[in-house]
């Protein structure tokens, strides 16, 4: 691709991006919210058609009119949200849209026969073609979706945060996938926040910011440190801010709590620590946080203060839950901030509808417009708005699933920041994440699931083999 | 106040070519006609509009209409003594079949699609059951007050009608109305922010329910007892809130657009009346209005929003 410009609506998105991919590439695109990546693969994968520039492949320039023209000379994409359907089964997906035929009718034994062959080569014998999608897990609807690329002869895959909703061990499956598309000399374009695959899987790296391109450099040739400084032109100085030393009583206690997913769960939030809590994916971290915030209430056991049978009781005993996916639980997108940031207050009749806009300026919102619609602001912006509608009530106990997943470096920095901030106000804070460098840099103390049960619990800075150990279950 | 005014300036529009065909329009008394015409469909349109805001819908309001002016004249029977009981009576029963429709959806999870659509057919089978037909007894002069008189010059429907849409507006200003439109638009992160959503749902439908009392009791007045008054009204409200913008799905749009979205459709017919296009042509016009009202919206949205910075994702 050279000197590759889009604009929207006046507005220009990009401009003046080269890109080369060569076969059996691995080639990371990285840059903050916004940067442009999403823009210029919808042009790689003829979503969008470029305003200026030329797209080549082999050399010869080509024109994408629609996606499929761009799927017919061999791209294939990979989307965030898997375009999968649940009720169909794993054959009936990758061939969706191009069903083979035999005399009218579609040919099922063809279909997953191939299907058949294509898992086998990448080594994939948890599941076959006939089990339905829904029954499978996230990281394997991944390997659906990367069947589905190879069987139209992708020579180019394009992967937008594919380890997004990976637990860590399924992010190593993932990178042994890449190895198999590598070696089958597919070029691969992996789009992803987390440096640290970046560094593992890519052989060059492209950066983007403000969309414009940076620099594309050999991964050999750049540290992390300066990989995040091209990303977004400053140095961030330490990533994490520094841990709290007034460890003050109780805010809140479990005592051999559990429901149907949750077991003998013991644990004690304080006021001004931030309790880190690792597992696997599956393990029970969410349903933990659901638990105490009264979605998915425990049925047994003892929580002190008193425990909450539905959320309006969480919110009344001053719990608040920044979910896991702020799209579909944290926020009403097509409502004003103003109107997502009073959300809670207004649902429970909070008198408290002042200070809204020093609220927002707190949690650094930019620019702290409290009339747009959430649905456009980035994913850190989002993320800040759910934080502020939270501390309209003050909560006691504040607890984050994945504050910072989909969220780019600077209002990653800032929401670290900010949750230290309240920690150090006196709130207790529990923190879910599947980034283990993240959970380390945070918390003050580390809980590990297993299971539903916890495995284990770690003084603050573990290693990340000491995590792993007790949640994979291994002895130690 | 911005999305309400392409639906207002289609109103203007329409006001503009009425006057030029009838003259006597402009009078106050030609225009009090309009609004007092309007008034039911109006009133009708504001309670299906926090329906579907919520993410619902109610289809049951036509025959609920048709039910209540039914009973009012088969109750009353002439005696002016029984009007104020009926009325009490009326909106309990508004009230009562709001209450059914939101608890069915929202606690046995039906649609409210079917369950309102089942409401219509219970509603417009009991009716016809209960008269055979032929509607019995009459309204007191008392009653018929409402549909036809007016304090002065100006009649009680206008008066009515202004006091429903203020309290309409000040609804979704309130707590209750910025939570229901919430609810409409992510109904998990509403509930898991703490807002009870069957309950804002169940109130939304018993809303409609009042609004389809109150436009009974001046539909009594002004077009008298017929097993058809309320004949298709339940669509006439729909094609109104969704003409002035509002999202089918919920979450999306004003009320007052809702209102202005029944004027446009009632100043509609009265211009089609007027060229002498026949009322048969109503029905014809709703269906073009809803289908090309809720394509444009489709159309038009995603254009609009892929091009912002950061979440294409949402988007796409």
């Amino acid at each position: 691709m050279r000197g590759i410009g889009k604009s929207f609506l006046g507005v220009r998105v990009l401009s003046g991006i080269d890109l080369e991919v060569t076969a059996g590439e691995v080639h990371a695109v990285v840059g903050e919210n916004g940067a442009g990546k999403s823009t210029l693969m919808k042009i790689i994968c003829g979503v969008h058609p470029p305003d200026d520039g030329t797209v080549e492949i082999d050399g010869r320039p080509v024109s994408f009119g629609h996606p499929l023209d761009a799927q017919r000379s061999g791209i294939a994409i990979i989307y965030q949200e898997f375009n999968l359907l649940p009720e169909r089964t794993v054959a009936e997906n990758v061939f969706l849209g191009r069903e083979p035929v035999r005399r009218g009718l579609v040919d099922r034994a063809a279909m997953e026969e191939a299907t058949a062959r294509l898992l086998d080569e990448l080594g994939e014998d948890s599941f076959g073609p006939r089990d339905a999608v829904k029954r499978l897990s996230v990281a394997q609807q991944q390997v659906v979706e990367i069947v589905k690329a190879l069987s139209v002869n992708a020579r180019l895959v394009v992967m937008d945060e594919p380890s997004a909703a990976l637990a860590e061990h399924e992010v190593e499956l993932l990178y042994e996938l890449i190895g198999r598309l590598r070696e089958r000399g597919v070029a691969v374009v992996y789009i992803s926040h987390r440096l640290r695959e970046v560094f593992d899987l890519a052989d060059r790296v492209t950066v983007l910011k403000d969309g414009a391109l940076v620099t594309t450099v050999p991964i050999s040739e750049v540290s992390s440190d300066e990989l995040i400084r091209l990303m977004v032109g400053r140095d961030l100085g330490t990533y994490f801010p520094p841990r709290s030393s007034a460890i003050g009583e109780a805010r809140l206690s479990l005592r051999r709590a559990g429901n149907h997913k949750l077991h003998d769960i013991d644990l004690e939030l304080r006021a001004g620590e931030i309790v880190g809590l690792a597992g696997l994916q599956g393990s029970g971290r969410s349903e933990l946080a659901k638990a105490i915030f009264g979605a998915e209430p425990f049925t047994t056991g003892e929580m002190t203060p008193s425990r909450p049978r539905s959320v309006r009781e969480g919110v009344a005993l001053g719990i608040g839950l920044v979910t896991e996916d702020r799209k579909a639980e944290g926020l009403a997108l097509r409502q004003s901030v103003r109107d997502n940031a009073l959300l809670v207050a207004r649902a429970v009749g909070a008198r408290s509808r002042d200070g809204v806009r020093d609220l927002l300026e707190r949690v650094r919102l930019s620019p702290p417009r409290q009339e747009q619609e959430v649905r456009y602001l980035s994913g850190g912006n989002q993320q800040k708005v759910v934080l502020a509608k939270w501390m309209t009530m003050a909560p006691r106990v504040l607890l984050f699933d994945e504050p910072t997943r989909g969220v780019d470096v600077g209002a990653k920095a800032a929401i670290h920041d900010l949750m230290r901030e309240l920690a150090d106000d006196g709130m207790a804070i529990m923190m879910i994440s599947s980034e283990l460098p993240e959970l380390i840099g945070m918390s003050d103390r580390m809980v590990v699931l297993r299971d539903g049960r916890i495995a284990g619990t770690l003084p603050a800075a573990p290693s990340e083999e000491a995590i792993m150990r007790l949640a994979a279950g291994e002895v130690a | 106040m911005k999305r309400t005014l392409p639906i207002l300036a289609v109103l203007m529009v329409l006001l503009a070519a009425i006057a030029i065909a009838n003259p006597h329009f402009l009078e106050p008394a030609g225009f009090l006609a309009f609004l007092k015409r309007a008034a039911p469909l109006v009133i009708l349109a504001a309670g299906q509009y926090f329906v579907i805001v919520s993410g619902e819908f109610d289809l049951s309001v036509g025959s609920l209409v048709t039910a209540e002016v039914v009973i009012a004249a088969r109750l009353i029977d002439g005696d002016g003594s029984a009007t104020w009981p009926v009325i009490a009576l009326l909106i309990v029963i508004g009230l009562l079949v709001g209450l059914v429709n939101g608890v069915v959806t929202t606690k046995l999870r039906v649609p409210s699609f079917i369950v309102t659509l089942g409401m219509l057919l219970i509603l417009s089978g009991a009716v016809f059951l209960w008269t055979g037909g032929a509607p019995r007894g009459a309204l007191s002069e008392g009653f018929r007050a409402f549909g036809r008189g007016g304090l002065g010059p100006v009649p009680w429907s206008v008066l009515i009608l202004l006091a429903v849409g203020a309290a309409a507006i000040w609804l979704m200003r309130a707590d209750f109305g910025k939570t229901l439109i919430a609810t409409g638009d992510n109904e998990r992160a509403a509930a898991l922010s703490g807002v009870r959503v069957d309950r804002a749902k169940i109130i939304a439908f018993m809303l409609s329910g009042l609004a389809a009392a109150v436009a009974a009791i001046l539909l009594g007045g002004f077009a008298g007892v017929s097993a058809q008054v309320g004949q298709g009204l339940e669509f006439s409200a729909i094609t109104a809130v969704v003409l002035g913008g509002v999202v089918l799905g919920g979450g999306r749009g004003s009320v007052l657009a809702a209102m202005a979205g029944a004027f446009t459709l009632e100043a509609l017919f009265t211009l089609l009346n007027l060229y002498g296009i026949s009322g048969a042509l109503e029905f014809t016009v709703q269906g073009v209005i809803i289908i090309a009202a809720v394509a444009a919206g489709a159309v038009h949205l995603p254009r609009m929003f892929t091009p912002r910075k950061g979440d294409a994702h949402a988007a796409s």
